[in-house]
C-alpha cells in the first residue's frame, strides 16, 4: 500500500529504475488519448485478472488458470500499434491477449468457467479460447506450438499478399523449445511477417531464464537466423507501443521477421497452485513497487494533468462494472447442453 | 461495508488445508489484489488476496492452524471509516465450528465482492470426481514371499519417490532428469527429496524441451547410463514421441541387438481433473502399439513402488504410465528391503466366478467399485489389474474368462484401436468357446476432453456403466 503511494507521488520525471540492464534512452510520450486508452485497457485486465483469481478460489473455475498481472504493458502497448487485419497467438497466460483484442470479456470469464456462452462454448476453457472475428488464434496449452503456428499465420498472409502481421507471443521457457528454431529459420528463409514477442517474466515455472538458458539475451535467440532482435522494457506501455510501431513497419513492408524481447514481470503464481519457493518475496515486491506497469502510467497521466484522482476514480468504477458484470454472466450462465460432447470434432 | 475473506480452492479436488501465514495484520489497509496471507497443502501454496480495498478488521483463523475447510471466513475487510470489532462475526470459532458452519454456508457471491452473500442460481454442477479407490483394496502379496511380510502405507507418490531413490543409491549409472524435477521437487512432487540426496549431477532440471531431452536421454542410455526421464505430463511426450519410437524402441533391433537402450520415461498419463483437450489424455495404447517398448500402467503404491524398480533395472525402453489423480491414495506397500514386482504380469485383485473385469491404473477405481456394487447384488466379478500393457499378460486374462465366460474391459481411452479392442481380439483368439457373451468394453468418449465440468463427467468412464456393462454379459 504506502509503497505504492511512493510510485503515484514520484514525479514522472525522475528517473526510475529501468527493468533493462541498460538504460534504453528517453521513451517517446504517447500523448493524452493514447495514455488514457492504455490505463484503461491494462486496468481491465487487472481486475479482470484479479476477479479471475477469486473464481477460481471459490471453485468456479478449475483446472489451470494462469493469471496475466504484471505483465499488461506488453499486450497492451502492441496493440496499440498493431493494424485491423493483425493476428494473435500466445499460450495458455492468454486473457490479457484477448481483452485486448476486443474480446467481451463476459465470454473470456465464462469460457473460464465452462459455460455455454463462453467463446468456445465452455469446451475449451482458460487455455483454449478463440475468435476469428477478433483476429485471435489461440489459446494453447502446448507450450511452444503457438511458435509454428503463428509462423504459419504469417504464411498466408504473405500468400495472400494481404499486409498483415502475426504477434506471436511466447515465454522465456519457451523460447527452449525446438520448433521455436526451426520456425525461425523458415521465417527468416520466406520473409514471412512475423513478430516473435518473448514475454520474460524471468521464470518458466520455477525455473529461471538463468538457470534454463546458455543465452539469456533472449533479444539475441534470432542471430543466427539473421532474425534482428532487441530487448524492450515491457513494464512501460510507451516502450511497448514504440518499438511495436517501428518493428510492424518493418514486418510489414516485407522485410521478414522480428524478435522483441520483452522485460516484464508475473506476480502471482504460474498458475493458480504455485510453491513460490523459487522466489523471494521481497523480488515480488521490488517489482511492485519500482515498475509497476499501471501504476507508471497512473503517475505519469496525473503528473501530465490529463486526468484526476476523480477520473481514476470512474474509470475504476467502471472497469470493476464490467468486470463484474462479466463475473455474474459467467457465474449463472448455464453449462453446456450435453449434446454438445459431440458437436465440433469434424464438421 | 464488511466483506468476509474465505478459504479459496488451490485446486478443484482440494477441500482444506493449512493456514500458513498472515502477510498483513488487523489493522492493516489493503489494496483490491494485496496478498494477505498464504496458504497451503502437500502439493502447492497459494496466496490469498483482498477482494476489495478497506482495512483488514479481523482475522478470523490464525496463522498456522492446519485443516481449513475451503469456504471458511478466514478473515473480514471493513470499508474505510467502518468499526472492525462491529464488522466481525462470531469471534475465534474454532476450526471445527469453522467447518460446519462452511458446510451449511451458501457459497459466496461472484460479482460485486462488496455486495452481500448470494446464492447463485444456477450452481455450476460438481466438478467431475473420479471414484475413490475402495476403502481397502486387497493387499498386494503376490510378490512377497510370505504372507506375513509387514505393511506400511504410503502413497503412490511416495512409493515412485522410493523407487527412484533406492535404484538410484544401488547403481551409480541411473539418474533422473525433467523438467522441475530437482529444485522445484517436481511439478507433482514425485521427485521430492532427491535433489537432496543425489545431488546435481545426477537429479537434472532440463529447459522446456521435452523433444531434445528425450534424445538426449537415449543417446546416455546408448551409452550405457540408466536415465529416468520425467515428463511433467505424458501430454508433452507427444513432443518427444518420434525419440521415443524411432530411436529408443527400434535401435536395438536396427543394430543387430548390438544397442541396447535401458531407459524409462515416466511422468502422469490419463484424464486428469478439468484441464481440458491437451493436457488430459490416457495413451496407453499408443505405447502399447509399439514393439521394442515394454508399457507399465500401475494402480497399487506397492505396484507403483516394484514396478518401476524392476523398470529402472530392465535392459529395455519402459515407458511408465502413472496417474495424477492416484498419486495421492495411499495403500500398504510390503516393507522388505528389495521389493521387485515382475513387468509383464497381471495381478488378481478380486477373485470372482461369474464375470472378469479387466483395468489398469485409474481404470481400476471405476471395475473395483463397481465389483462391489455387483457383490450386492450376487454377481461375483473377478478383477484383473493389468499393470504392464506391454509384454500383455494373456493367460491371465484368458484364464480367468475360461473360469468366468465373461468380461468387460475398462479403459480411460479412446474406443478406436484402443487397448480393450487389443485384449478383446486376444480373448476371442483364445478362449472363444469359453466365452457366454461377447466381451464389453467401457471407454473414455470418442471426443477431446472437454472442460465444462458437466461435459467432462460425461465424457470419462463410470462407475455405473462398468455395473451394467457386467450385468449385461451375465445377462442378470
Ligand atoms: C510441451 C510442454 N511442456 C511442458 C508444459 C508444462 N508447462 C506449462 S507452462 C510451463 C512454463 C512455461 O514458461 P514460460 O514459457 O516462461 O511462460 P510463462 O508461464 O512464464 O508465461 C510449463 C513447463 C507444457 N504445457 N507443454
Ligand atoms: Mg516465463
Amino acid at each position: 500500500m504506502a509503497s505504492q503511494k511512493k510510485v503515484a507521488e514520484a514525479s514522472p520525471t525522475a528517473p526510475r529504475p529501468s527493468i533493462l540492464p541498460l538504460d534504453a534512452g528517453p521513451v517517446p510520450d504517447l500523448g493524452r488519448d493514447a495514455d488514457l486508452k492504455a490505463f484503461r485497457d491494462m486496468l481491465l485486465i487487472r481486475r479482470f485478472e484479479e476477479k479471475a483469481g477469486q473464481l477460481y478460489g471459490m471453485g468456479l473455475i478449475g483446472g489451470f488458470c494462469h493469471l496475466y498481472i504484471g505483465q499488461e504493458a506488453v499486450v497492451v502497448g502492441m496493440q496499440l500499434a498493431m493494424q485491423e487485419g493483425d493476428q494473435v497467438i500466445t499460450g495458455y497466460r492468454d486473457h490479457g491477449h484477448m481483452l485486448a483484442c476486443g474480446m467481451d470479456p463476459k465470454g473470456v470469464m465464462a469460457e473460464l468457467t465452462g459455460r455455454r456462452g463462453g467463446y468456445s462454448k465452455g469446451k475449451g476453457g482458460s487455455m483454449h479460447m478463440f475468435s476469428r472475428e477478433k483476429g485471435f488464434f489461440g489459446g494453447h496449452g502446448i507450450v511452444g506450438a503457438q511458435v509454428s503456428l503463428g509462423t504459419g499465420l504469417a504464411f498466408a498472409n504473405r500468400y495472400r499478399e494481404n499486409g498483415g502481421v502475426c504477434l506471436a507471443y511466447f515465454g522465456d521457457g519457451a523460447a527452449n523449445q525446438g520448433q521455436v528454431y526451426e520456425s525461425f529459420n523458415m521465417a527468416a528463409l520466406w520473409k514471412l511477417p512475423v513478430v516473435y514477442i518473448i514475454e520474460n517474466n524471468r521464470y518458466a515455472m520455477g525455473t529461471s531464464v538463468s538457470r534454463a538458458t546458455s543465452q539469456p539475451d533472449l533479444s539475441k535467440r534470432g542471430a543466427s537466423f539473421n532474425i534482428p532482435g532487441e530487448l524492450v522494457d515491457g513494464m512501460d506501455v510507451r516502450a511497448v507501443k514504440a518499438a511495436g510501431d517501428r518493428v510492424l513497419d518493418y514486418c510489414r513492408s516485407g522485410q521478414g521477421p522480428y524478435i522483441l524481447e520483452m522485460k516484464t514481470y508475473r506476480y502471482r503464481g504460474h498458475s493458480m497452485s504455485d510453491p513460490a519457493k523459487y522466489r523471494t518475496r521481497e523480488e515480488v515486491e521490488k517489482v511492485r513497487v519500482e515498475s509497476d506497469p499501471i501504476e507508471q502510467s497512473r503517475a505519469r497521466i496525473l503528473a501530465n494533468g490529463w486526468a484526476d484522482e476523480d477520473a481514476f476514480k470512474r474509470m475504476d468504477a467502471e472497469v470493476r462494472k464490467i468486470v463484474n458484470e462479466a463475473a455474474e454472466f459467467a457465474t449463472y450462465d448455464p453449462e453446456p447442453d450435453p449434446s454438445e460432447l459431440y458437436t465440433d470434432i469434424l464438421r | 461495508m464488511a466483506t468476509q475473506i474465505l478459504m479459496p480452492a488451490l485446486s478443484p479436488t482440494m477441500e482444506k488445508g493449512n493456514l500458513s501465514r498472515w502477510v498483513k495484520n488487523e489493522g492493516d489497509k489493503v489494496k483490491a489484489g494485496d496478498v494477505i496471507a498464504e496458504i497451503e497443502t502437500d502439493k502447492a501454496t497459494m496466496e490469498v488476496e483482498a477482494i476489495d480495498e478497506g482495512t483488514l478488521g479481523k482475522i478470523l483463523v490464525p496463522a498456522g492452524t492446519a485443516d481449513v475447510a475451503v469456504n471458511t471466513p478466514i478473515a473480514v475487510i471493513v470499508a474505510d471509516g467502518e468499526d472492525a470489532a462491529a464488522a466481525a462475526p462470531n469471534q475465534a470459532a474454532s476450526p471445527a465450528q469453522q467447518n460446519k458452519a462452511s458446510q451449511s454456508a451458501p457459497p459466496a457471491a461472484p460479482g460485486d465482492a462488496a455486495s452481500a452473500v448470494a446464492t447463485p442460481k444456477a450452481a455450476p454442477s460438481a466438478v467431475a470426481n473420479p471414484p475413490q479407490p475402495a476403502a481397502t483394496p486387497v493387499p498386494e502379496l503376490a510378490e512377497a514371499s510370505a504372507a506375513d511380510v509387514e505393511m506400511v502405507t504410503m502413497t503412490v507418490r511416495e512409493a515412485l519417490r522410493d523407487a527412484m531413490a533406492e535404484e538410484m543409491r544401488r547403481d551409480g549409472d541411473v539418474f533422473v532428469m525433467g523438467e522441475e524435477v530437482a529444485e522445484y521437487q517436481g511439478a507433482y512432487k514425485v521427485t521430492q527429496g532427491l535433489l537432496q540426496e543425489f545431488g546435481a549431477r545426477r537429479v537434472v532440471d532440463t529447459p522446456i524441451t521435452e523433444h531434445g531431452f528425450a534424445g538426449l536421454g537415449v543417446g546416455a542410455a546408448l551409452a550405457g547410463l540408466k536415465p529416468i526421464v520425467e515428463f511433467m505430463t505424458f501430454n508433452f511426450a507427444m513432443q518427444a514421441i518420434d525419440q521415443i519410437i524411432n530411436s529408443a524402441a527400434k535401435t536395438l533391433y536396427m543394430s543387430g541387438g548390438q544397442m541396447g537402450c535401458p531407459i524409462v520415461f515416466r511422468g502422469p498419463n490419463g484424464p486428469a481433473a478439468r484441464v481440458a483437450a491437451q493436457h488430459s489424455q490416457d495413451y496407453s495404447a499408443w505405447y502399447s502399439h509399439i514393439p521394442g517398448l515394454k508399457v507399465v500402467a500401475p494402480y497399487t503404491a506397492a505396484d507403483a513402488k516394484g514396478l518401476l524398480k524392476s523398470a529402472i533395472r530392465d535392459p529395455n525402453p519402459v515407458i511408465f504410465l502413472e496417474n495424477e489423480i492416484l498419486y495421492g491414495q495411499s495403500f500398504p506397500v510390503p516393507k522388505v528391503d528389495d521389493y521387485l514386482v515382475p513387468i509383464g504380469k497381471a495381478r488378481i485383485a478380486r477373485p470372482g466366478k461369474d464375470v472378469t473385469l479387466v483395468a489398469w491404473s485409474m481404470g481400476m477405481t471405476y471395475a473395483l467399485k463397481a465389483a462391489e456394487a455387483l457383490a450386492a447384488d450376487g454377481i461375483e466379478a473377478e478383477v484383473i489389474d493389468l499393470r504392464t500393457l506391454r509384454p500383455m499378460d494373456t493367460e491371465t486374462i484368458v484364464a480367468s474368462v475360461k473360469k468366468t465366460g465373461r468380461c468387460v474391459v475398462v479403459e480411460e481411452c479412446w474406443p478406436q484401436s484402443g487397448v480393450a479392442a487389443e485384449i478383446a481380439t486376444r480373448i476371442m483368439e483364445n478362449a472363444f468357446d469359453w466365452l457366454d457373451a461377447p466381451v464389453a468394453r467401457i471407454s473414455g468418449r470418442d471426443v477431446p476432453m472437454p472442460y465444462a465440468a458437466n461435459l467432462e463427467k460425461l465424457a470419462l468412464p463410470s462407475v455405473d456403466e462398468v455395473v451394467q456393462a457386467a450385468r449385461a454379459v451375465a445377462y442378470r
